[in-house]
């Protein structure tokens, strides 16, 4: 898929809408150097200096959990004297209420995954009501600061997510803090136009985000930031969730599945017989053993 | 075997006792040539033409002949000194009949059109001629094979573009005042059919008087002199002699007055204006009916006597109408000479379309419908809900899937980081950590100078590095770095391997000779290109080495599962050749 190129700005003014991954067993397994509060604390520092670089700057943040997303943090409501006490206060009810929200009979396995479909469209909601309050609006793009693992069962709503960025041209950038590259957030920035980091020295996340991500989307065209090599853009199946890179397609929806159905399950259309191989023409020899 | 000489005698009918020669068959033709070269028998008959063949049995006669006919009459018998040699030609002969009726079968009488559409397309798409050239030309594959391909681009050309009709000319001659020689007090003036055709569909009154008046009331040529002396009047603008001459003749008044027919015709357009626009049509539109047209000018300012009316005429009227007609286009082909089958043609042509706006009550009844449906006002209707569509999506949850717990378990390759606490713990532990930064602030330095540095070098190095092997874009390809030889090259392998694989693959499973030696010869041509494949990646430079050779892998993939397969096919071949008892190959 040909990903678009970001609009021209002819202005710097920037709306930034944060999704930090607060899933409380990805934070409990990170190592002592690079704990919830460092990171809480060079991201508050990140977003002041978002605020200083231009007067018109807005950020929203959104908390993404591992039963619920929320709006932690809108500049333009807040007061400018208490940010980091408003987003914090914020913060802290809203792990109370995810608490509320686990469901016992649930086992998580592993790490588990936070629920980055769920803020990725709260975000794209935020900017469409942007878009409509007028020609005069900062530019939009959205920063996903991701630890936990892909949820395989994430994978469609996330798909209609990027499709949707990519759309209304929303740059989706990603900065994973976790240990391993994001299948789903390598794709949505390369679709959308984004940039994608995996930053080496997590201790040293302020100076990252600062340097590559706190960039205005008009300084971009003239700004060399880091590309990653290669993308992984194999699908999952909508059956397993696994990723694979053959399988069969239904014709009338497109949905992707690992083996053959006798149904499709997103539309309820019913498949022929698969085509055998033509190995059964050679008729196998009986009489002339 | 492909060619069979043997000695033979000739005979034009069986009682001929014979020409001895010798007679020569390849799988093409057969020819025969006599001992005596005084003998003008030599024979060169291709195999195409020859319709069967019959043989002397073997126990009855006493001479072996071979039998070969062209048509019903002609024939071509042979004699042969043993009846062995008369089988073998026999059989060379049957082969040879079914071998040309299949080359017969594909060689197409290729039309001269066709060919010139093939060459046409060659020349334009130069892709296409090195495809061309590299296949047929090397006979790789025959020329019927390669364009059975693409018949559709042949058909897109072949569909010529449709032949433009000429349409009416803007220009109005006919109401040019007619030339005048000045020195005596003749008038002279010009009709041409394309004239003729202009008037007709400009002024149907004029249509309707030729109709109604030749021949019966008087000749075409009386009848244009009356119209042009009426537009000679006319232009003299002096609506008082109009009127005298009118009171004259009664034809000419015709020609004078202003056209009914248009005036009826203005009014039946009025009717049908669709009043829910928004625009209020009313009798205001009728312009022709208007004096000045609605214009204000100054000369209407003087008013004429009530029996003058009927005259006026205004070249603003002749320019709308003329300009209506034009942009309606030719409703008639004016390829008919006879003045009257064109006056006809146009008149008949109204009545129709008259006829089927009255036939079509329908249509009325639909506008007044739309009309009442419109005229309502929206605020003071009852809010209407849209129509809804029940929504259908099966059942949600396959589609979102609860199956992630047990997907999971299966995922392979993903290290499981066990969380060293359980949630509840997990939750406790990231609520401490927030009351701990709200008490103690925000750490300082955010960041040590040491990290900072490394990271600001570790960010450096990589964006240069990326800068140097993928270029300033990320979304650039690989292609345009090498040189354009190399990628030239590489584009027209991979544009030939995708001609030759279509080919081989269409050709499975063999059922018929031509196939497998097609599929030999494709074999042949698939193996040169690997070769040629291995070649670029082992020349190219270092630096473009791994690039280069990803590329071409998938090439060599296709390429090894092709030959893969016809070498198993080939050993499947081989084994049940070997096992049947006649060997037949």
């Amino acid at each position: 898929m040909t990903p678009v190129s970001s609009k021209q700005y002819a202005d710097d003014v920037s709306l930034l809408m944060v999704l930090i991954d607060t899933n409380p067993l990805f934070w409990s397994s990170t190592a002592t150097s690079f704990s919830f509060p460092k990171f809480l604390s060079q991201f508050l520092s990140f977003l002041n200096s978002i605020l200083l670089l231009n007067q018109l700057n807005q950020v929203v943040v959104i908390a993404t959990g591992l039963n619920s997303c929320d709006y932690i943090y809108d500049s333009s409501l807040s007061h400018t004297n208490q940010r980091a006490e408003t987003l914090l206060q914020k913060l802290e009810e809203f792990v109370y209420k995810d608490e509320k929200l686990i469901n016992k009979n649930d086992s998580v396995n592993g790490v588990g995954s936070s629920l980055l479909s769920g803020s990725l469209s709260m975000a794209l909601c935020y900017i469409q009501r942007v878009f409509r309050s007028g020609s005069l609006h900062p530019q939009p793009r959205i920063l996903c600061l991701h630890g936990s693992q892909d949820g395989p069962g994430q994978y469609v709503a996330i798909m209609n997510s990027i499709f949707s960025a990519q759309r209304s041209m929303v740059p989706i950038d990603s900065c994973v803090i976790g240990s391993q590259n994001s299948a789903f957030l390598q794709q949505a920035s390369y679709i959308t136009g984004g940039v994608y980091l995996k930053p080496q020295y997590l201790d040293g996340l302020f100076q990252y985000l600062t340097t590559v991500f706190a960039t205005d989307l008009h300084s971009r065209s003239f700004l060399q930031l880091p590309k990653p090599v290669g993308v992984d853009f194999r699908a999952s199946c909508f059956c397993h969730k696994n990723t694979i890179d053959m399988g069969y397609i239904c014709s009338v929806c497109l949905s992707i599945f690992c083996k053959h159905h006798q149904k499709c399950s997103t539309c309820g259309s019913a498949f022929g017989q698969p085509q055998t191989s033509n190995l059964k023409r050679k008729a196998p020899d009986n009489g002339n053993d | 075997m492909t060619q069979l000489i043997k000695r033979a005698k000739y005979k034009s009918s069986v009682k001929d006792p014979g020409v001895p020669g010798i007679l020569s068959m390849t799988m093409e033709r057969f020819s025969f040539t006599p001992n005596d070269p005084s003998f003008s028998n030599n024979l060169n008959v291709e195999f195409r033409h020859v319709k069967g063949h019959k043989s002397s049995k073997e126990g009855v006669s006493k001479f072996a002949l071979l039998n070969l006919t062209i048509t019903d009459k002609v024939s071509y018998i042979f004699q042969f000194d043993t009846f062995a040699d008369r089988e073998l030609c026999r059989d060379f002969v049957a082969k040879a009949i079914t071998f040309s009726s299949e080359h017969q079968h594909k060689d197409e009488q290729i039309s001269s059109a066709e060919m010139n559409r093939r060459i046409k397309l060659l020349q334009e798409d130069s892709e296409l001629q090195k495809l061309h050239k590299q296949f047929v030309m090397g006979n790789v594959l025959l020329e019927t094979e390669f364009w059975a391909t693409r018949k559709k681009l042949l058909d897109a050309n072949s569909s010529g573009k449709a032949k433009q009709r000429v349409g009416l000319k803007s220009d109005m001659t006919f109401n040019v005042k007619p030339a005048s020689d000045g020195q005596s007090n003749r008038v002279t003036f010009n009709l041409t059919p394309e004239m003729i055709h202009q008037i007709f569909a400009e002024k149907p009154a004029v249509r309707q008087a030729y109709l109604s008046f030749v021949p019966r009331k008087m000749t075409e040529k009386e009848f244009w002199t009356k119209y042009w002396k009426a537009q000679f009047i006319h232009s003299n603008k002096n609506i008082v002699a109009a009127a005298a001459e009118a009171a004259e003749d009664e034809d000419l008044a015709v020609f004078l007055k202003q056209d009914a027919i248009l005036a009826n015709e203005a009014r039946h357009k009025i009717r049908k204006v669709d009043p829910t626009l928004d625009m209020e049509a009313d009798e205001g539109d009728d312009y022709t009916h208007i004096p000045g047209h609605g214009l204000a000018t100054e000369n209407s300012k003087d008013e004429l006597e009530a029996q003058y009316e009927p005259f006026k005429r205004s070249f603003l009227q002749d320019i709308n109408r003329h300009a209506a007609v034009v942009l309606e286009g030719r409703t008639v082909d004016a390829e008919t000479v006879d003045t009257r089958s064109v006056a006809e043609a146009l008149a008949s042509s109204k009545s129709v379309e008259l006829a089927k706006e009255a036939s079509d009550g329908n249509v009325h009844q639909e506008r007044l419908d739309r009309i009442t449906r419109m005229t309502e006002i929206e605020d003071l209707q009852a809010s209407r809900d849209p129509p809804l569509a029940p929504l259908c999506i099966k059942d949600p949850r396959d589609y979102f899937d609860s199956q992630q717990v047990n997907t999971l378990n299966q995922l392979p390759g993903i290290r499981q980081v066990k969380p060293r606490l359980s949630s509840s713990e997990a939750y406790d532990s990231l609520k401490v950590s927030i009351s701990e930064i709200r008490s103690v602030g925000l750490s300082d330095p955010t960041v040590s100078p040491e990290v900072a540095s490394k990271v600001f070098n570790e960010l450096t190095q990589n964006i240069s590095h990326s800068k140097y092997q993928l270029g300033k874009n990320p979304h650039e390809s690989i292609l345009d770095t090498l040189p354009s030889i190399t990628k030239e090259e590489l584009l027209l392998h991979w544009t030939s391997i995708q001609e030759l694989l279509k080919h081989f693959w269409s050709s499975y499973p063999i059922t018929t000779s031509s196939l497998y030696n097609k599929v030999n010869r494709l074999k042949g041509a698939m193996s040169e290109i690997y070769n040629k494949l291995q070649e670029i990646k082992r020349s190219v430079q270092s630096e473009y080495r791994h690039q280069v050779s990803l590329l071409v892998q998938p090439m060599l993939q296709a390429l090894d599962a092709a030959v893969a397969h016809y070498e198993v096919d080939q050993q499947k071949r081989s084994a049940k050749s070997a096992e049947r008892p006649n060997g037949y190959a």
